[in-house]
């Protein structure tokens, strides 16, 4: 077998850094919302990473635009490739849409998010009720969807790595192989 | 292959499970959330859909804070310095229906936004008691419930009464101070206040412990002789002919003086008169107007902090559960129609 092509390094870091991110977004945002007496001190850490991950996940697609993806291993089908393709843009659709509705729906409550310990960013939607309720409702339902979306990216490729033995897993990792 | 399988097993449990608990769909149930809140209120009070869970009754006023620049000393907040800022509002009463009669003994409250919508604005919900009854998230749980009105005596059950205060001493004793400040005729002269306990932050760094005020510049109009709403009729009927003026007093306390709501500063603590709050109109509840501000007491400008006083967080938590709630649901009139009431 040969070995596999990794993805340059600039790549796998922002890949990584991405991933611990968006776990720990995720989580705190779910936990929050439950949370009584640390819900505002959560939302505050919680936008402050929200907001990370938008402007990550906007320098990863300029990045994505810079090189070509290494080469799959041959184990990847003609439509397993199309999946690929599809979670991979459903993925970045999902990371730049999410911190967007979380941020406009801030705003439409009439207040502005501040992040890193008070810093506000300006509103990007207008004050409105209606329309907070409507973007509170979508915030959550990406939520799922981005843990489905992982839940199956993830799989995936341990499914690759240890069944398959196609070292997909490489493509993205650091050291040896 | 097993192995595979297993590996992807082992995450999808971690991963999902991690959400799972997160969710609290699995794990310790028996901690106070701000779902369960949401519950209290609604079968203590009903679920009207669209009010707030909590001070349902209301009326929305506009007007401005002018200030003097002396709360600059205190705090580098943009809004304490010399100058105007434009102000939205809203007064109310407890409780979390909507239609119930004013009470003149219910606790009557002022939400503030200073600055709105701006990213200095300070939001603050006050109400005219000098201490508040609870000092913690599970004391106002309990007192909601043992503060039910029983349908056959109009009254709460006294031996649910008794048994709530024999539990929290602290409310028996801000209960007797509370007496002592029995509420003014109307809200115009009524004296709004934060309770909780907030820091000012100065130029230099200093934090001070202050508690807020808002006092009144001139007596109420008598409350209107008949109807549910002889409170607000004669607030509107005041505000419609005249604007209604409070003085921010910030009273300065210090290192040792308790962050506990329940408990009074001693009276000798030094008071900044901060600046004038002018409130020059009144308008029925309505979509885009305070109806729609979520009075949250944790959304402050740089320059003013909470303390560590746990209902703020709790306060804040479950505001916004209300505000999900009721921005998503179909909306019927406010009660308070203020073209309804003659000037």
């Amino acid at each position: 077998m040969t070995a596999t092509v990794r993805y340059p390094v600039r790549t796998r870091v922002l890949h990584w850094l991405t991933a611990v991110l968006v776990f720990t977004t995720l989580l705190i945002g779910f936990f929050m919302v439950n949370s009584l007496g640390s819900y505002e001190a959560l939302v505050r850490v919680h936008m402050t990473l929200g907001v990370s991950i938008l402007v990550i996940v906007v320098a990863r697609a300029v990045n994505r635009l810079t090189h070509r993806t290494p080469k799959l291993p041959d184990t990847v089908g003609r439509f397993e490739h199309k999946l690929v393709i599809g979670s991979e843009l459903s993925m970045y659709a999902l990371l730049l849409a999410q911190p967007l509705v979380g941020w406009a729906m801030v705003s439409a409550t009439g207040r502005a998010v501040r992040v890193f310990g008070g810093w506000p960013l300006p509103r990007i939607a207008p004050f409105n009720a209606d329309l907070f309720f409507a973007l509170r409702q979508t915030h959550s339902v990406l939520a799922f969807l981005l843990v489905a979306v992982i839940a199956a990216h993830v799989s995936a490729v341990v499914l690759h790595t240890l069944t398959l033995r196609d070292g997909m897993l490489s493509r993205m990792t650091f050291g040896r192989r | 292959m097993l192995l595979g399988i297993g590996a992807v097993g082992a995450f999808l449990a971690v991963d999902l499970g991690a959400v799972a608990y997160a969710n609290k769909w699995v794990g310790a149930g028996a901690a106070l959330t701000r779902e369960a809140f949401i519950d209290r209120f609604q079968s203590v009070f009903g679920t009207h859909l669209g009010f707030r869970r909590n001070h349902a009754k209301g009326v929305a006023v506009v007007g401005y804070f002018e200030s003097n620049g002396n709360g600059g000393e205190l705090s580098r907040a943009a809004v304490l310095g010399p100058g105007r800022s434009p102000v939205t509002g809203r007064f109310s009463i407890t409780g979390g229906n909507p239609f119930a009669a004013d009470a003149p003994g219910a606790a009557r409250g002022l939400g503030l936004a200073i600055g709105f919508p701006g990213s200095g604005q300070w939001r603050t919900a006050m109400i005219n008691l000098p201490v508040f009854p609870v000092n913690s998230p599970q004391g106002f749980y309990d007192q909601l419930l043992a503060s039910k009105v029983v349908a056959s005596t109009g009254k709460p059950d006294p031996a649910a009464m008794a048994a709530f205060l024999a539990a929290h001493p602290e409310t028996a004793a801000a209960t007797e101070v509370i007496k002592k400040h029995p509420p003014t005729p109307g809200f115009a002269d009524s004296t709004f206040s934060s309770l909780n306990v907030f820091h000012l932050v100065a130029p230099s760094g200093t934090r001070t412990p202050v508690r807020w005020s808002y006092v009144p510049r001139q007596a109420a109009l008598a409350p209107a002789a008949k109807g549910d709403d002889v409170l607000f009729d004669a607030l509107v009927r005041q505000l419609k002919t005249t604007p209604l003026q409070w003085d921010l007093h910030f009273t300065v306390g210090t290192q040792d003086d308790p962050i506990d709501p329940t408990l009074p500063w001693p009276g000798d603590r030094r008071v900044v008169d901060a600046g004038t709050l002018t409130l020059t109109g009144v308008e029925t509840e309505r979509a885009g107007n305070a109806r729609d501000v979520n009075f949250d007491p944790l959304v402050l400008p740089d320059g003013i902090e909470p303390s560590d006083d746990p209902l703020l967080g709790a306060r804040s938590a479950v505001y916004a559960a209300s505000y999900r709630a009721r921005t998503g649901e179909p909306k019927t009139p406010s009660p308070v129609q203020v073209d309804q009431v003659a000037p």
